[in-house]
């Protein structure tokens, strides 16, 4: 784990620490928690490395770098016995009562645990703890080793020499476990590329750390971290990255957003990356020309869906994201689009709700709402990605629902996954393949500017789409219910024709779309446990999992990714089948436990939820699972870890 | 082949009320863009909700009877999507100036090449009456149970505050003088905004047809005076002529003084016209130079095979550690 405070570098130092692992062939999983604040609050990175794959974070902390006396406060006790704690010592005599950026219920539990033991209110105080517990304390004088680096550059402004604590940090956490340095220089490369000047610098202070460790405490901690040479091509992909780059690859082009956690950051990237490299469809023309991804910032919510659907209606695949309080606002232009049949995409990065909520903390709380916001009947898909890898395939996915079925599509993630950073096999683009539907292209109909029946009844619901501009294709949209040119009808015999010709395109859906699209099933089909949940606790799931297998606990797991259309008979199916069934889920309400209840009348009735903004851990669903195994939980556990 | 005024019309049954002010607007379109000779499937009319939101449906072109308040976002997006196409969008003083200000404002901010007419008759028509965003403090329109409580906005000030490079008024009943207007809203490079005073027979008995026809407001020789006269009538000329901030601003000035007139001596015609601000389409293809040639809803993104035709490999190769 490293932390610091907001604006120190923590985001930077848990990338170059990220890289280097994985550079080296390591596995990692990593967590990026912070508060809604621009500078001085606590945040910190939780980092999990192994040879093979990780998908979530642990408990407990095997080596804490700290580049401040607050996170030694906050996360000292999360440290095992055997375990480490890098700081620097000039901040032991720090007293807890000057930290003013932690909260008074977190001052008292470590104040009640420091009173027991008789030790001061201190940062030495604290360390003192931990040692008594068995934890490896290792100061590193980070600022007087980074002034003697200084000195050799001609920097000595205290500001520039204190923006390298983080490196510092990573270096000297590298160094305890004996990891080659030369990673660590590459990773650093990658990170200041532009800046050759300050990789040179960093890289000083990275040698002096390695140096001072080696000297002090050379093969102290233990535990050796060696590179795991894989000849796999692999990837460090951070969640709003790769979701971007999906919909580069589906063909999204025009992006509209307003800013908000933990959205916006994959709008920033679209932004970033507007130009669009064209696989040469049109010969010549192509090495020239390229695709234009139009990003816009908008003036809110409800207009940027409201553009978005604008967008669609011209054939453009068009999509918005934005999280719980933004798509709030986005429900009249959603049921609009329900309404008109436009294939429209909002990526939804679930946050801590209701209301602001904990606007930069992890919560899947708005399935339900996803399911139903909206007044009115109207037909919506609802897809919602377990990791990284499942989202970058489902952005395509998403697109092509959209316009084969003419529906908006929700595409759920969330601010784990957004904050989550991973190593992954390369991902294969050419596995994606853009469906378009019924979208008509060139001229339309007689190709005469005369009415088109846009809204035709239809077999199976889906009628020819022309986009605006099309010749011959002109029609109608509107909010009211309309003919099948979309002018205005209030006749009750059309009402109802087209209600039902709406409304049948998720019965076409549920039909159409395979097994593998709607649900993930992990694990033996006999086992005496089955854990049902959906999005991104997958990962934690899926290594308690493994945890239990060892212990000789058998454990099946059913992802449910397509909510709506639910894949009723499915599910109903496997639960019914199954001899115990846990529901785990990240809100207070178990949410998709009620969803089961109500399309499947299974009784949901033991409960593993979370809500306290902490992504749930490997050792939490371990523990909980194994609790229900054993009959000693109650019908709703309650998790609870996370700082 | 010259479009004809019949080729824009469509056969569905209007509804407006008998004299509504909506019918002069409708046929100014409509006499406009046949005069343009636009191809009718290359026009996108976009709507809020209201009265005034049923225009599209009597224009035989692309139509999008939006949200209310949200015509202008919608067609913000088919414009940015596809720029080829000419969008105008039309609304009510409620729809574009209360629930959709916000919008408004921003429409400004961007300069999208739009026309946007706002249908002014200082009521909600289709709730019955209740005052709406130009309708001025203290006045007591007949279903009004008390006289408006609000002061009204002046929408050619907030026009030219927020950014707006075409900012002109219109009168309904002045088919002619207002066709002229939406013909250099849409010709108008930039984001257009033209104000068209509209009377409301039903629920404004103060700004009727006969209030602006000069009803009670007489000459020496008895003769009645209209509200309205043409700015340039009176030799006013609103186009900013250089790329010069100094003159940009002094038309600015001069457009908010003209602003201030108000009842008995209205202007309509052109306030100010700025063609030298850049529209969001040229800062789009500053960005990126292939926007206007290739744009999103040109672009073909897929082979035929479904193919994606965007390369993402060097993308995804930014992310590679080995």
């Amino acid at each position: 784990m490293i932390g610091g405070a907001q604006g120190s570098g923590v985001d930077t130092s848990a990338n170059i620490f990220g890289r280097a692992a994985a550079q080296g062939g390591l596995h990692i999983f990593g967590n990026r928690e912070y508060y809604s604040n621009i500078k001085g609050e606590h945040s910190y990175f939780q980092v999990r490395l192994s040879r093979k794959k990780v998908r979530s974070h642990v408990n407990t902390v095997d080596l804490l770098a700290t580049f401040d006396d607050e996170t030694i406060i906050r996360h000292a006790g999360e440290v095992r016995k055997d375990g480490g704690i890098i700081y620097d010592p000039v901040l032991g005599g720090n007293e807890i009562k000057d930290m003013p950026t932690i909260e008074p219920n977190v001052l008292r539990r470590i104040y009640v645990e420091l009173d027991k033991n008789n030790l001061p209110h201190t940062v030495d105080g604290v360390l003192e703890e931990a040692r008594r517990r068995g934890v490896h304390v290792y100061p590193i004088p980070y600022l007087d080793i980074l002034k003697q680096v200084g000195e050799k550059f001609g920097e000595n402004s205290l500001s520039s020499l204190t923006k390298m604590v983080n490196v510092m940090a990573v270096a000297a956490s590298f160094a305890l476990v004996d990891y080659p340095q030369d990673q660590v220089n590459e990773a650093l490369k990658r990170q200041f590329r532009a800046k050759p000047k300050v990789v040179e610098i960093n890289t000083a202070a990275v040698t002096a750390a390695y140096d001072y460790v080696r000297e002090k405490y050379n093969g102290g901690f233990g535990f050796k971290l060696e590179p795991n040479p894989t000849t796999e091509k692999r990837i460090f992909v951070r969640g709003s990255s790769i979701i971007g780059i999906a919909k580069i690859l589906a063909g999204c082009r025009l992006q509209t957003y307003y800013p908000i956690t933990p959205a916006s950051d994959e709008s920033e990237y679209l932004e970033a990356h507007e130009n669009i490299e064209l696989n040469g469809i049109m010969a010549d023309e192509a090495k020239t020309l390229q695709g234009s991804m139009v990003v816009v910032q908008t003036e809110d919510e409800i207009a940027a869906i409201t553009m978005a659907v604008g967008g669609a209606l011209t054939g453009t695949r068009s999509s918005t994201s934005t999280s719980g309080p933004g798509f709030s606002l986005m429900a009249e232009g959603l049921g609009w689009a329900g309404m008109n049949e436009v294939p429209l995409v909002v990526t939804l990065y679930q946050r801590g709700g209701p209301s602001t909520g904990l606007p930069t903390r992890h919560e899947q709380g708005d399935l339900k709402f996803a399911l139903n916001i909206g007044h009115g009947d109207f037909p919506r898909i609802v897809l919602a990605s377990g990791d990284l890898e499942e989202a970058f395939y489902d952005v395509t996915t998403a697109f092509n629902y959209a316009e084969k079925y003419q529906v908006p599509v929700i595409h759920i993630v969330d601010k784990a996954m957004a904050n989550s950073d991973l190593s992954y096999q390369m991902f294969d683009p050419s596995r994606s393949k853009i469906e378009r539907g019924s979208l008509l292209a060139g001229k339309v109909g007689n190709g005469v500017d005369d009415e088109f029946p846009r809204f035709k009844l239809t077999a199976n619901g889906v009628s020819p789409r022309p986009p605006i501009g099309a010749e011959g294709g002109i029609y109608w949209n509107t909010g009211d219910e309309h003919d099948e040119n979309g002018h205005i009808s209030e006749d009750p015999e059309n009402r109802v024709l087209n209600m039902d010709k709406r409304m049948g395109k998720l019965v076409l859906a549920a039909q159409e779309i395979p097994l593998e699209e709607k649900v993930h099933f992990f694990g033996p089909k006999d086992a005496p446990i089955t854990i049902v949940s959906w999005g991104s606790t997958k990962g934690a799931i899926l290594d308690a999992m493994d945890s239990l297998q060892e212990e000789g606990i058998s454990v099946n797991f059913l992802q449910v990714r397509l909510i709506s259309p639910f894949p009723t008979e499915y599910v109903k199916e496997v639960l019914f089948r199954a001899k115990k069934v846990i529901n785990i889920e990240m809100n207070y309400t178990g949410q998709l436990g009620g969803v089961i209840r109500e399309m499947t009348c299974f009784p949901v009735e033991q409960y593993v939820v979370k809500y306290n903004g902490r992504p749930m851990s490997q050792e939490e669903i371990h523990d909980s699972v194994k609790e229900i195994a054993e009959g000693t939980a109650p019908k709703r556990v309650v998790l609870t870890n996370g700082a | 082949m010259a479009l004809k005024l019949t080729d824009l019309k469509t056969e569905v049954h209007n509804d407006w009320c008998p004299g509504c002010g909506d019918f002069g607007i409708l046929s100014a379109v409509q006499m406009a863009l046949a005069e343009m000779n636009l191809d009718p499937h290359r026009v996108a009319m976009v709507s809020g909700i209201g009265c005034s939101g049923k225009t599209p449906h009597f224009v035989k072109t692309y139509g999008v009877h939006t949200l209310h308040g949200r015509s202008l976002p919608f067609a913000a997006g088919v414009k940015l999507a596809n720029p080829g196409l000419e969008v105008i969008d039309c609304g009510g003083d409620g729809d574009g100036l209360g629930i959709g200000a916000g919008h408004f404002v921003n429409a400004g901010r961007r300069n999208v090449d739009l026309a946007y007419i706002l249908f002014d008759n200082g009521v909600y028509g289709l709730t019955k009456g209740q005052a709406s965003p130009t309708l001025k403090l203290g006045m007591k329109t007949k279903s009004l149970p008390l006289p408006n409580i609000n002061s009204g906005i002046n929408p050619i000030m907030l026009a030219l505050a927020s950014g707006y490079t075409f900012v002109a008024r219109g009168y309904a009943y002045d088919v002619r003088h207002l066709k002229e207007m939406i013909k250099r809203a849409i010709l108008h490079k930039g984001m257009a905004f033209l104000d068209v005073l509209q009377p409301c027979p039903t629920y404004n008995d103060l700004q009727t047809k006969e209030y602006w026809s000069g009803e009670g407001q007489l000459d020496a020789a008895g003769k009645q005076i209209p509200r309205t006269y043409k700015l340039e009538t009176i030799g006013y000329d609103g186009v900013v002529k250089t790329a010069d901030d100094t003159e940009r601003e002094e038309k600015i000035k001069q457009a908010m003084m003209k602003a201030f007139e108000f009842g008995d001596h209205t202007p309509i015609g052109v306030f100010y016209q700025n063609e030298w601000i850049p529209t969001y389409e040229e800062r789009l293809n500053q960005r990126m130079p292939s926007y206007r040639a290739n744009p999103p809803a040109v672009e073909r993104i897929a082979r035929d095979d479904g193919t994606p035709v965007a390369n993402v490999s060097k993308l995804l190769d930014e992310l590679r550690v080995n």
